[in-house]
């Protein structure tokens, strides 16, 4: 038997829990179709995780896309469809591939399992993002290395610690409902082994009371611990933080049960959610907005 | 002798030769791998030039790999713990971006460089202590000096001095000669 799952009308880290409440009753072999006919927007995130959640299922799962040419469309200049052919048994009008020449999508969803992908993924940023960040976000220049150094930094997660592929992907838009500017939007998601599990691995790790999914993404993302023993290990989130303080940035990490967020002040999300679905591996999203002030 | 070692070069020579950044773990390793086996072809006593004018976005981790990682295996924080070899290492051509992860590194391990600008100026970055920078910024104006010329210079009891220029020997900052000590990157 299928079990359809309902795919939001606008899909993004916040609706993306509705998709994964559906889920969680479904037994894992079990085959799923995600409904997204009346999907109208997905964010990086929206995108990529569900590129994610097919990783999980034991049976590949089955996906309607979006009825609305325009959605449709859109989901292929990001290349979701490239990798969605192989993730999911497709249904409905998939538009032809077409290279994406629009600003907005500053990197199509992108497949990162090693080394070789982030150089990949550095070197393509850089061509795009200067002129993008600095004439359309009115971030100053010097953010732009800053900016390639945090995407740099969020893949490595997954091949450093995932022990699978993910995906990451780049994009710009009007975030007109919370914030009523541009942002740009990075996302790197993976279902490997989360954070938890990976900070298990490490030798001689003290056991507190309380060890959990919340506990993990608070030791990795607020105090830099990391698996290995190494004491440089754990700065490349460590850097992300202070990038994304510097530019009034949000950072938000959800890994297995819980969720954490360095949360902006044009924001008002809460710094830690636990008891969610549980999901595996880690999905990151970095928001940094338009600055106004400068202008 | 003074060597150089253009970090570009290593980098497309030991990892790929389309690349121009210096990203990730695995890219570091190799090339502070690079970097070693030149120098294991050099004398006891070297001063490396560790050129990244032509090195586009370096990351932490690749920051970590290269610079820390190198001047944790010849320079010493330790009284006791003397360096393996007497390598001496001076960083050109770092650009803004570049230093942003290179002190973000260098704070984490209490470790510190000298960095030229191209100008020819030189400055310690990373985690120096008051007493050995005002050292050090003596000895580069003074150029080879002993103790008691830096205590004049510094105002530091000559004692102290002594300690000061240890612990800079030890760190690599600054060379000790058998006329007096030369700060890296300073002149003789």
């Amino acid at each position: 038997m299928t079990t359809v799952l309902n795919v939001p009308p606008s899909l993004d880290d916040k609706t993306f829990e509705t998709v994964l409440e559906q889920l969680a009753a479904v037994p894992q072999d079990a085959k799923v179709l995600l409904d997204a006919r009346h999907t109208r927007w997905a964010s990086p995130y929206g995108l990529t995780a569900l590129l994610t959640l097919a990783q999980t299922r034991a049976e590949r799962p089955a996906l309607y896309v979006p009825e609305s040419d325009d959605t449709s469309s859109y989901w292929s200049r990001t290349g979701f469809f490239k990798f969605a052919e192989d993730a999911f048994e497709l249904h409905g009008t998939v538009p032809r591939p077409r290279a994406s020449t629009e600003s907005e999508v500053l990197l199509e969803i992108t497949a990162v399992a090693k080394s070789d992908d982030v150089h990949d993924v550095v070197g393509r940023i850089q061509q795009k993002s200067q002129a993008i960040l600095v004439k359309e976000l009115n971030i100053d220049a010097k953010a732009t290395m800053g900016f390639a150094m945090t995407l740099s930094e969020a893949c490595q997660n997954i091949v450093e610690h995932a022990g699978r592929g993910g995906w990451v992907a780049v994009q710009t838009y009007r975030w007109q409902k919370r914030l009523g500017r541009r942002v740009v939007v990075i996302a790197v998601c993976d279902a490997g082994v989360g954070f938890r599990q990976s900070l298990e691995t490490a030798q001689g790790r003290p056991r507190g009371d309380r060890w959990d999914d919340g506990m993990a993404l608070e030791e990795a993302v607020i105090r830099g611990v990391s698996r290995f023993r190494d004491p440089g290990r754990g700065q490349g989130l460590a850097g992300v933080r202070r990038y994304i303080g510097r530019w009034d940035g949000k950072l938000s990490v959800r890994s297995g049960t819980a969720r954490i967020a360095i949360v902006p002040s044009w924001d008002d999300d809460v710094p830690l959610e636990e008891k969610l679905p549980y999901f595996p591996g880690a999905q990151m999203q970095i928001t940094i907005p338009e600055r106004i002030a400068d202008r | 002798m003074i060597n150089h070692i253009d970090l570009s070069s290593v980098l497309r020579r030991t990892v790929c030769d389309l690349y121009t950044d210096l990203v990730t773990r695995p890219t570091g390793a190799a090339v502070r791998d690079g970097i070693e086996k030149q120098l294991a072809e050099l004398g006891d006593r070297t001063l490396t030039v560790i050129d990244f004018s032509y090195v586009g976005l370096l990351d932490y981790s690749c920051a970590d790999e290269i610079v820390a990682k190198l001047l944790m295996r010849y320079a010493s924080s330790l009284p006791d713990d003397l360096p393996t070899r007497d390598a001496y290492f001076l960083f050109r051509g770092i650009s803004e971006s570049h230093l942003d992860a290179i002190e973000t590194v260098l704070d984490r391990h209490g470790l510190a460089i000298v960095a030229q600008s191209s100008e020819g100026s030189t400055m310690l970055v990373g985690t120096v202590g008051d007493r050995e920078r005002r050292a050090w910024e003596a000895m580069c104006r003074l150029g080879r000096a002993v103790p008691a010329d830096l205590a004049r210079e510094t105002g530091i009891e000559v004692d102290q001095v002594r300690e000061v220029l240890d612990a800079l020997c030890r760190r690599r900052l600054v060379m000790r000669f058998e006329e007096g000590y030369v700060a890296v990157g300073g002149t003789a």
